[in-house]
């Protein structure tokens, strides 16, 4: 794969945690490329390491050994306000507890992300109100997260993980927060308004029902990506 | 940041409630005792302050304070008003005496023996009568907690309310025939005893025979003498105290501090009062951040440096430390305002206010510091745990 055309290269990367005295290791030697305009699931059973993945891929936990570049940049070798400035500008996360800040509405928990961007307060919530109309909820975006469901919340998630334009979005278990239906909508929500040529998903799932929305799936087993295959 | 970290403060109505409750209750505590004690303290020193026109007080060398009367001979007056730099000097009579009363009970008054000639040294503030009716045959004055409450007639009916001493009745005082001709308004003393003031010479009719009745010399200074270096003349020339005004004050406040069990008793309850609402607060704001420890995370994952949730944590304590503040003090000067008719000392100077807006300040930044660290220690990869 021509190396410009990738968002996500990690060579050799290795991730071990000290648990008590114990080491575990959740990354041993892992190889991944993801390109840009793909939507990678990354999936296995809990515990092989796929969260570790894509908090290095996203650059809020640093691996032991090897290279991760994101976007040709090396996160292990940035300083800590670069790197800050790296995941402002660059990386979005949806989460599966949705982590939004429930004393805040839709409209505000979206502009967070434009506002540590050093947008104005004002010009950022009037841009997230755009971004939740986008995601059909326009008419909820002075609502708390305690007042919409879950698909809903995921949806909010969803525009405050697009907002500020980034080249790469994180995605921890979507879906399974939500029931089969909710789920389904929000990862063809997702792939309609989130994936085109110039960015890349990465998504953490257990739920199988979602494959069929990935462009290639990794599997990974104990600290190792063991196959990746093409979904179609 | 700021608005979303106010946000987050406010968002959980319950908590921040609980967080400005616990401020409250520490500046509330922090300030309320002070003032009671600063109050208490005052009034030992309240009928120094009430003798307003003197500059100097001229008395026995082993005087403590203001109510350890130890009697000079009339002659020393006539010392002091020879030495240079004194414009006058008035004697002053003041001793503890028994009043009769209608039913038959005694009571202790402070009996305040004023200059026949010039009466120097009477009430603040006059509410009936003319200080100047103490001239007439066997006048005195009576302060008006004495006249309604201790001195009072007894009540009609059995339980009752003592009728007030008015203008025109008689008392006994020491066995001696005593006509009120006027009620004046004096600030309390630290006994609390009724406040009788009369003329020096019949002030010295009322006490018991004793060769030395002469209590204070109140001296005034001629104009642009220097105080300290007067006071200094009047001791070596007469070898008595003499003290201004400030050091007599400082004098019984300091034995007040010094040998009574006040001090300690309400710094206890000031501490106490300081430990458990600092726990209170600190504790609850700690718990704040902790629970909260998850919404950082995710803005730190977002990209917030920790000096922007540094910056959010400080205030949000500044803001609940702020209101908690306010309201405790406010609640204090609400508390003596409701009190200023009844018994209790109070006195709520600005360094109180100063003294409480450090505590909670100190309170607040320690709160905030420990939460601090836990943020910035915090990984932000917690955000993909379930």
């Amino acid at each position: 794969m021509d190396s410009s055309s990738l968002a996500v290269r990690c060579e050799n990367v290795v991730k071990t945690y000290d648990t008590g005295g114990q080491k575990v290791t959740a990354l041993n030697g892992v190889n991944l490329d993801i390109a840009m305009g793909e939507l990678m699931m990354l999936v296995g059973p809990s515990g092989c390491g796929k969260t570790t993945l894509i908090s290095v891929i996203a650059g809020i936990l640093d691996q032991d050994h090897g290279h991760c570049e994101v976007f040709g940049e090396d996160l292990l070798n940035m300083s800590g306000q670069s790197k800050l400035d790296f995941r402002a500008h660059n990386i979005g996360f949806v989460f599966q507890a949705f982590n939004l800040l429930p004393s805040l509405s839709a409209a505000e928990n979206v502009s967070i992300p434009l506002i540590i961007n050093g947008m104005k307060r004002s010009d950022a919530e009037l841009k997230a109100v755009a971004v939740l109309e986008q995601v059909g909820l326009g008419a909820r975006v002075a609502a708390l997260p305690s007042e919409l469901s879950g698909g809903q919340q995921q949806r909010v998630a969803i525009a405050r993980a697009l907002v500020h334009s980034p080249r790469l979005i994180v995605c921890d278990e979507p879906t399974s927060s939500l029931d089969h239906e909710t789920g389904h909508n929000v990862m063809s929500l997702l792939k309609e308004v989130a994936l085109h040529k110039d960015r890349a998903l990465v998504i953490v799932t257990h739920d199988a029902r979602i494959f069929e929305f990935a462009d290639r799936i990794a599997e990974m087993d104990d600290g190792h990506i063991v196959k990746v295959k093409n979904a179609k | 940041m700021n608005h979303i970290a106010i946000k987050m403060l406010m968002g959980d109505r319950g908590k921040y409630l609980g967080i400005i409750m616990g401020l409250t209750f520490a500046s509330l505590i922090m300030t309320q005792q002070p003032a009671i004690f600063l109050g208490l303290m005052s009034r030992s020193y309240s009928f120094i302050t009430d003798v307003g026109l003197p500059d100097i007080w001229v008395m026995d060398e082993k005087v403590q304070f203001v109510d350890d009367i130890k009697p000079l001979q009339d002659t020393e007056l006539y010392r002091v008003r020879g030495i240079s730099g004194v414009q006058w000097a008035m004697p002053m009579y003041k001793g503890l005496l028994k009043s009769r009363l209608a039913d038959g009970t005694f009571q202790t008054c402070i009996v305040v023996g004023l200059d026949d000639a010039t009466l120097i040294g009477g009430p603040p503030v006059m509410l009936e009568g003319k200080i100047d009716d103490l001239r007439r045959s066997d006048g005195v004055i009576v302060d008006i907690d004495g006249a309604i409450d201790k001195l009072g007639k007894p009540s009609p009916t059995p339980g009752g309310k003592p009728i007030p001493l008015q203008v025109g009745d008689s008392m006994e005082l020491n066995d001696h025939r005593a006509i009120v001709v006027g009620i004046a308004k004096v600030t309390r003393t630290f006994q609390s005893q009724p406040v009788v003031y009369t003329t020096y010479s019949r002030a010295k009719n009322y006490a018991p025979r004793e060769r030395k009745l002469l209590s204070f010399v109140l001296v005034k200074a001629k104009p642009g003498q220097d105080l300290a270096e007067l006071a200094r003349r009047i001791r070596a020339t007469t070898g008595l105290a003499a003290y201004t005004r400030e050091e007599f004050k400082t004098l019984t406040y300091e034995y007040f501090m010094k040998n009574t069990g006040i001090p300690i008793n309400f710094g206890i309850s000031v501490l106490l009062g300081f430990i458990v609402g600092a726990a209170i607060a600190g504790q609850t704001f700690y718990n704040f951040t902790l629970e909260n420890l998850r919404q950082f995370g995710v803005l730190k994952a977002m990209g917030t440096s920790n000096w922007t949730l540094l910056r959010m944590i400080l205030l949000q304590a500044v803001l609940v430390g702020t209101i908690g503040y306010g309201l405790g003090v406010g609640l204090t000067a609400l508390f003596g305002y409701s009190m200023r008719h009844s018994i209790l000392a109070f006195k709520f100077p600005w360094q109180l206010l100063m003294f409480s807006g450090a505590g909670v300040s100190l309170i607040c930044v320690f709160a905030a510091l420990v939460s601090i660290i836990k943020v910035i220690r915090l990984e932000p990869a917690i955000v993909f745990k379930g």
